[in-house]
């Protein structure tokens, strides 16, 4: 699949170092509960960012306020150049969209519907035009289907456009769910756990497929418990415990960190550490 | 095939004659008189001749023939060669056996229902001839007899190539079907005749969606929709023609065509956009008032004027104006609380105009006497109130306003459909199915659910200001809560978000108590039994939306092949469904 799928104007390879998305001391409290804790994140044009941390570490949470389905308590998120309101509708605008860590397609729409919805935000014609079939509704509307048909060629769902998201099965609406946020034209991805529960080819086909995202110029931000993936997959990837960073490096680096292995799976019992 | 097998395709084949039978006898019966004396249902009195509600019972006994008689031959017609081989091979398409369910429940309904008339009529069992029990009889034998034989594959009847003459000539001869059908059913005086004619039709329909034909008939109007659509509504601009003058009909066809228009309006805040509205009424009314007091009633209150054209844009942007006050602060809240707030501007709405009588109020609308004496509308010297006569054809009063009814309604229905297959249309299923996925995938919700309301309002506007000319005065206590729970009724009963389930449902509800005055102090009673019966065998109504009765019935995957294969159709008018 060429590169010109998904920015047609960039030849996919320009990655600049400018900052994409800034993410400034981000708090979200529940009440007594601190679930993410003055983080700061930055994200590059074309870069691909790994976060992880054990279960209930404020991952999601933290995708929640970056995406502005939560407004965090304090701090505040900038996208290029510019602070995003709390609306998730704005922030797909401004070009962010996500996938959900327990997938929320329209079960009831098949795959091809489900990506036009995902044209929504790019299209623009009212009532008025629909009712009387004016030419600004036939031409979007031919441009919608044509791009969401172009879209699921681009996840490997060429063919299945006609299925009901809800009777797919499990890998294919992931893929779905995908291509649905990409038909937002976002230039970053927010991919929230995109391989649960996959098996090792599919986690395969999904890294392959992550990365064809990314040569078309994308950013990407990925939530992901399987270490092997994200370590392949991320240029740079930030441990989250109890809501704080711990740890933020390349891949290689957090490997590595001991801080990182007891965070998952605890430190041996020693002497110095009689609580662990 | 094993022993077992053997036998009991046998045991099948001996319940198939007894069927054979019972449809036999109830044929007969026809022939012989069921009642004693001639004021009696439409005068069975006879023998050898049978009345018109006799020969319905003659067809559906042969269309139950028919049915048991195919299953029967089938398997010796598929071992045949040349033409009955043809035929086998037709016949293996039909669901048989779930027809001929659809007919044995409807011919037992159609007995019991001739025998309880008979004997309230007459007063008492003994004026029942032997013609009638003969009739219950083969009914009872019939309808054993198809429940225990097992209903077998589906029918997959749409799935046949496409012959463009023979699907647009059954669309017309439905159609004219129908026509005459609602003529005949109209024109009967009698409430026990009008029931069983309704038993009948519904026995006929039950008949053709068992075995298949509705569904290949559903197929052929998808394929030919101009056709269908442009000859639906020349049936219905027909129909005063059959008339022939009687305003007493055409009285009802109008009330039941407004009914029907503000139900369908309802049903894109409902059907399309899942939004509960209790409270709907209100927005006819408001159209009805505004076209009130702009009228040239001696009554109206406020002393302009303008033509009827801009009296009905008026009456529409004054509800949408409404339902946008109503709506804005309201539709961020969800679902049961929607419900009660809209129940409760319906109320505001009727004590208002109450107040609005110059002592409580500013005299607007005189309170509760309302604005009596609303003359008629008149076009450019063409008066409604007039009779007309075309080719040879007498249309009333009521005929000129069924015609310019039909003219809204079928705006109504041109935005509905539009509204539903565009880009809006997608937004407002996809807020349905998950309004939180919806609104992270950039969907304009709030947005979107205030059009549905507004839009929905303006609609019921313009059905008001026709209404408030029809019914020839306004007044409050017509706008009242029973009015909203009837026309979400409608809704509910026919199908959510289709035009046709509404239209029927609309009929119904406004045509059968209209026949049955007989029964209307159990009218509520009646009403109550049905919606639970639904609720409980098809929630999601006679004609649903594929995607609402998908809604509905999460687990059936018989259901979610079948809707594979037309629901892209729904997004794509203008080329080919995508492979």
């Amino acid at each position: 699949m060429s590169t010109a799928v998904l920015h047609p104007e960039t030849d996919g390879h320009a990655v600049g170092r400018e900052v994409m998305l800034r993410a400034d001391k981000v708090t979200m409290k529940f009440g007594g509960l601190t679930a993410v804790d003055s983080v700061d994140m930055t994200v590059h044009n074309g870069e691909i960012v790994g976060l992880i941390g054990p279960n209930g570490a404020g991952k999601t949470t933290f995708f929640n306020c970056l995406t502005g389905m939560y407004l965090p308590t304090s701090g505040q998120v900038t996208f290029n150049g510019s602070v995003l309101p709390p609306k998730p509708r704005e922030v797909v605008k401004a070009g962010m969209a996500r996938t959900f860590q327990n997938i929320r397609l329209f079960p009831n729409m098949t795959a091809l519907e489900n990506v036009m919805v995902g044209r929504y935000c790019r299209t623009s014609s009212g009532a008025f035009t629909s009712i009387i079939h004016g030419p600004k509704y036939r031409a979007e509307e031919i441009a919608t289907r044509e791009r969401a048909a172009e879209l699921l060629d681009f996840v490997g769902l060429g063919g299945e456009g006609g299925h009901l998201a809800r009777n797919m099965p499990y890998g294919n609406q992931r893929r779905l769910e995908i291509a649905r946020a990409l038909a937002t034209d976002p230039k970053l991805l927010l991919l929230d756990e995109p391989t649960a529960g996959m098996n090792p080819q599919e986690t395969k086909d999904a890294e392959e497929l992550i990365f064809r995202i990314r040569d078309t110029g994308l950013a990407i931000v990925v939530i992901e418990h399987d270490m092997k993936f994200i370590f392949n997959l991320c240029d740079r990837v930030l441990c989250l415990v109890r809501g704080k960073v711990l740890i933020e490096g390349t891949a290689g680096e957090v490997q590595s960190d001991p801080r990182v292995i007891e965070a998952y799976i605890g430190s041996p019992k020693t002497k110095e550490n009689p609580d662990a | 095939m094993t022993a077992s097998a053997t036998t009991r395709q046998r045991a099948y084949n001996v319940e198939r004659i007894v069927g054979l039978v019972g449809g036999l006898i109830f044929a007969v019966s026809a022939f012989f008189p069921w009642a004693y004396g001639h004021e009696a249902l439409d005068d069975m009195a006879y023998f050898g001749s049978p009345s018109p509600l006799q020969w319905f019972a003659v067809v559906m006994a042969l269309a139950l023939i028919n049915c048991l008689a195919a299953s029967l031959l089938e398997p010796t017609l598929n071992n045949s060669t040349g033409f009955l081989k043809l035929l086998g091979r037709i016949s293996k398409r039909f669901g048989w056996i779930r027809g001929a369910r659809a007919l044995a429940i409807g011919m037992l309904a159609y007995a019991v229902l001739a025998i309880l008339a008979v004997a309230l009529e007459l007063n008492g069992l003994v004026n029942l001839e032997m013609g009638a029990w003969v009739a219950l009889v083969g009914a009872g034998i019939a309808f054993g007899s198809s429940m225990m034989l097992p209903t077998g594959r589906a029918p997959f009847l749409e799935r046949i190539p496409s012959y463009p003459v023979l699907e647009i000539a059954t669309i017309a001869l439905l159609l004219m079907g129908m026509l005459f059908a609602s003529a005949y059913a109209l024109s009967q005086e009698d409430g026990g005749t009008f029931l069983m004619v309704l038993v009948f039709i519904g026995a006929l329909a039950g008949f053709a969606i068992g075995s298949g034909f509705g569904s290949w008939v559903a197929t052929a109007g998808r394929r030919h929709r101009t056709v269908l659509v442009s000859s639906a509504f020349l049936v219905a601009f027909l129909f005063p023609f059959t008339q022939n003058g009687s305003d007493a009909n055409m009285s009802i066809a109008t009330q039941v065509l407004i009914f029907a228009a503000t139900a369908v309006g309802l049903n894109i805040v409902v059907g399309l956009a899942g939004l509960l509205d209790l409270g709907y009424i209100a927005f006819l009314g408001a159209g009805a008032f505004t076209a009130a007091v702009l009228s040239e009633s001696a009554f109206a209150t406020i002393n302009w004027h303008p033509p009827f054209i801009v009296v009905m844009l008026l009456s529409g942007c004054i509800s949408a104006t409404l339902g946008l006050i109503i709506g804005s602060p309201t539709l961020r809240v969800s679902g049961d609380y929607l419900a009660i707030v809209t129940l409760a501007f319906g109320e505001i709405f009727r004590i208002t105009m109450n107040n609005l009588d110059g002592s409580s109020g500013p005299n607007l609308v005189h309170g509760s006497s309302g604005i009596p004496a609303i003359p008629n509308l008149n076009f450019f010297g063409f008066d409604f109130g007039q009779s007309h006569v075309v080719a040879g054809i007498e249309l009333g009063r009521f005929a000129n306003y069924f015609f310019l009814m039909l003219v809204i309604m079928s705006i109504i229905i041109l935005v509905f459909t539009r509204l539903n297959h565009s880009r809006i249309g997608r937004g407002w299923v996809a807020i349905r199915e998950d309004e939180r996925a919806a609104e992270a995938m950039g969907v304009n919700v709030f947005g979107l659910k205030l059009l549905a309301f507004a839009g929905g309002a303006f609609l019921a506007g313009f059905a008001g200001a026709v209404k408030a000319h029809v019914d020839v005065s306004v007044v409050p206590d017509q706008y009242v809560f029973l009015e909203s729970a009837f026309l979400l009724a409608a809704i509910v009963l026919g199908g959510m978000g289709t035009v046709m389930g509404v239209l029927l449902g609309a009929t119904l509800l406004k045509l059968v108590p209209e026949k049955l005055r007989f029964m209307s102090d159990y009218r509520m009673l009646i009403f109550g039994l049905l919606m639970v019966v639904m609720m409980r065998f098809r929630p999601e109504g006679i004609i649903p939306n594929q995607r609402r009765a998908l809604e509905f019935h999460v687990d059936d995957e018989e259901l979610v092949e079948d809707v594979e294969e037309r629901l892209p159709y729904e997004f794509v008018e203008f080329e080919e469904v995508p492979a």
